[in-house]
């Protein structure tokens, strides 16, 4: 398994956030989050990258077998768990590329393989921009200062293609994208998945979907997952709302 | 997580060590005699001597500046000591002399004076308290027709240049710690480069506080003639006392036609502890006149150190065409107060001036830039480009800005830019999440923001500078 929560209680603060969360996720699954604002989902996201602002207060998450709470937030990204962004933030000074190709090669240190040098970089991540069909001028730029909406979502998913991570979680790289980015993206993300990992879509919209195919689509409401299916449950939400499952589960 | 931030920025300073050197000191305290002892243990020239006591008798008309952002305990001028040097009197010309020590200590910080280990191709005039210990290199330099000595050496063996140059850009009515300074200036470094002489090496002067409550009052000359060429760079430390010490130095420059001086400062005294404990009080007058046409003036400083710094590298641009620039990177944490900036000052025509500042601010410290730029009526065609970048590293410390424009000939042209940004939590999380950790990803920020600033430092210490900084902001960041 690569990815396994077990009853995640998480707070920020005083703030009890995630109530009991149940997750797992294998090799060559996709997996969907859907959920109304404010349910947790980003929560969620974060806090299987460790972000500090969250505090576990009990249950378990495992990577791979590892128990992440013993791995620090660089550790685990370089284990091989990756987070795109809801909200990628700016960073001045720092071009795409420089900042990049320490990325891909501290991934490559945790592998034991060698390191690239920025010439060697510059090709391998031509080649890898052509995934999201992005082009080459936002190597230059400091990441992420003054990209739109949609090209931040699409540089979160050319960072997912040049790291190749083992389980990618994306948290509305979705939103914001028109319908030819679209569906770039969701080609880019299916060209990057297979059998040895794994990707969880935090999203709103069942339109990727469409693109994305997943092997099972959960619901979150208030902190807790509350219903599991098939893609059929996406396409049930969008003509339902979330009244519907909660509704149905106050009936349960 | 804020916590986490500041333990990590919670690195020793390395050069915090003192050193056990016999000295010859001064009793605490300032009044005429001590300024004739001064005088007389140097054996100096009547006009010198003339020159430090018009400087006292105006200093004590002066009252301590107040308009810097920066607040203080004012020093107490009497519980000052305002001369201490080794009692082995170093030999000119030999290293036998200086007691080991010193030697010992130059070399833990870096330095290192002997022969056998000098730094390749950079001469080093090592300034001890408040007098030089030793240059290197000056035989080689002297072949060039350079002089790099002490001040004291230079005015036993070149009086009529001390005495043309010494407070032409800088008099001593100019302010309240320059007229100290003028009155009680110990020793510092002095360069002359002849006509058409470019400079073989990089000259630098590694300037050492050893004694606790000595004040450090050194003079900096350099006068580069007709088409020459001079890379100057100086560095300072001291170690950590819980009292503060007070360091208010001069430098003069002076650019003749087609002349041109870079000057560059990697400063490093101590800040102060955590609690804003000690530390040195940095303040300091830099000026540098480009008297001839087509000189250049470039100043380059990065300032890391001291508890309270003022400072204010500045240019007089007197020669049409000549050109002044400033880059700056003054990084403050915990405790510390800096407001720095330049003076440019635009007489002659087509005269062109750079400002670069960059601002780091971490912990609770306060960070300002203060610049001036004025063009005179004669100013024809002066064009000035400013640039000033404020980083704000969490959420308690602040940065400012204050740009002073005046511009009195309708020809010439200004621009001001500026920006701030501020590194967080959010920012630092982003760099984890991509297994960057937070060393590096505190590194290449600073150094994407100081890029245009190191860019003009000599290579060496580029990669010294930045090193530097990275040590200084650990675990500022989430
Ligand atoms: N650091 C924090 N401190 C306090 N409250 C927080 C913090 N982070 C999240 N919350 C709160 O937790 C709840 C869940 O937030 P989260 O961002 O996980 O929602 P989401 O499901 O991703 O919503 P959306 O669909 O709008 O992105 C919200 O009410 C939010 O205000
Ligand atoms: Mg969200």
């Amino acid at each position: 398994m690569l990815l396994e929560v077990k009853d995640l209680h998480v707070r920020a603060g005083d703030e009890p956030i995630l109530k009991g969360v149940n997750l797992e996720v294998n090799a060559g699954e996709v997996h969907a989050i859907m959920g109304p604002n404010g349910s947790g989902k980003s929560t969620l996201a974060k806090v299987l990258a460790g972000h500090p602002a969250y505090e576990v207060t009990s249950g378990s998450l495992h990577f791979e077998g590892d128990d992440l709470s013993e791995l620090d937030t660089d550790e685990r990204a370089r284990a091989g768990l990756f987070l795109a962004f809801q909200y990628p933030v700016e960073i001045p000074g720092v071009s795409n590329a420089q900042f990049m190709r320490q990325a891909y090669n501290e991934r490559r240190k945790a592998q034991g393989k060698d390191e690239l040098d920025p010439l060697q970089f510059d090709d391998h991540i031509r080649e890898r921009m052509k995934i999201v069909d992005m082009d080459p001028k936002f190597l230059d730029r400091s990441v992420n200062v003054d990209f739109s909406g949609g090209e931040k979502k699409r540089n979160e998913i050319l960072q997912m293609a040049v790291l190749e991570p083992t389980l990618a979680v994306l948290d509305e790289t979705d939103s914001g994208l028109d319908i030819d980015a679209l569906r770039t993206v969701a080609g880019g993300i299916n060209s990057l998945s297979g059998e040895d990992n794994a990707v969880v879509l935090v999203t709103h919209y069942q339109r990727i979907l469409d693109y994305v195919k997943p092997d099972y689509v959960h619901v979150m409401t208030d902190g807790q997952i509350v219903k599991s299916g098939d893609k059929q449950l996406a396409i049930d939400l969008e003509e339902h709302g979330y009244d519907w499952v909660t509704e149905e589960q106050g009936a349960a | 997580m804020s916590s986490n931030i500041e333990n990590f920025l919670d690195q020793p300073y390395e050069a915090g060590f003192t050193s056990d050197v016999e000295m010859d000191s001064f009793e605490p305290g300032i009044d005429e005699e001590t300024i004739r002892k001064i005088s007389a243990i140097k054996d100096e020239p009547q006009f010198l001597l003339d020159f430090r006591l018009k400087a006292f008798e105006h200093w004590k008309t002066m009252e301590e500046p107040d308009w810097a952002n920066v607040s203080y305990d004012k020093p107490n001028f009497d519980d000052i000591i305002y001369y201490s040097a080794p009692k082995e009197k170093p030999k000119k010309d030999s290293l036998d002399e200086v007691d080991p020590a010193i030697l010992e200590t130059y070399e833990k910080l870096g330095i290192p004076l002997q022969e056998q280990k000098m730094l390749q191709n950079v001469a080093v005039d090592a300034v001890f308290d408040s007098v030089s210990v030793a240059t290197t290199f000056k035989k080689q330099l002297a072949e060039a027709g350079v002089i790099f000595c002490s001040v004291n050496e230079a005015v036993e063996e070149y009086p009529e240049i001390v005495e043309k140059y010494l407070g032409s850009v800088v008099p001593y009515t100019d302010n309240f710690y320059a007229a100290l300074n003028s009155a009680v200036f110990s020793d510092g470094s002095f360069v002359y480069v002849p006509k058409g002489v470019t400079s073989p090496m990089e000259l630098s002067t590694y300037f050492r506080i050893n004694t606790q409550d000595t004040g450090q009052f050194e003079r900096t000359l350099i006068v580069c003639e007709e088409g020459s060429y001079v890379s100057y760079l100086e560095g300072c430390t001291a170690p950590q006392f819980d009292t503060n010490q007070l360091h208010a130095a001069v430098v003069e420059l002076v650019a003749l036609e087609d002349a041109e001086i870079k000057y560059s400062t990697v400063q490093n005294w101590y800040a102060g502890d955590e609690d804003g404990k000690g530390g040195i009080y940095n303040f300091v007058t830099k000026r540098g006149v480009c008297e001839g046409d087509n000189s250049k003036i470039s100043w380059t400083q990065v300032e890391t150190g001291s508890a309270v710094t003022w400072k204010y590298p500045s240019c007089i641009l007197k020669g049409d065409n000549s050109v002044g620039e400033f880059y700056s990177v003054a990084l403050t944490n915990h405790h510390q107060q800096a407001d720095t900036g330049t003076k440019m000052v635009h007489i002659g025509e087509n005269t062109k001036s750079t400002i670069i500042s960059k601002g780091i601010s971490a912990g609770v410290s306060q960070n300002s830039y203060r610049g001036l730029v004025k063009m005179m009526p004669g100013a024809e065609g002066a064009r000035n480009y400013s640039e000033c970048d404020s980083m704000l590293i969490g959420d308690r410390c602040g940065a400012h800005t204050f740009p002073y424009i005046d511009v009195r000939n309708p020809s010439a042209q200004v621009e001001h830019e500026a920006s701030t940004s501020r590194i967080g939590e959010d920012q630092m999380f982003y760099f984890l999440q991509r297994g960057i950790d937070e060393e590096d990803a505190i590194s290449m920020i600073i150094s994407g923001f100081c890029k245009d600033v190191f860019h003009e430092l000599p290579m060496e210490f580029a990669v010294e500078a930045r090193k530097l900084l990275g040590i200084k902001l650990e675990g500022s960041v989430g």
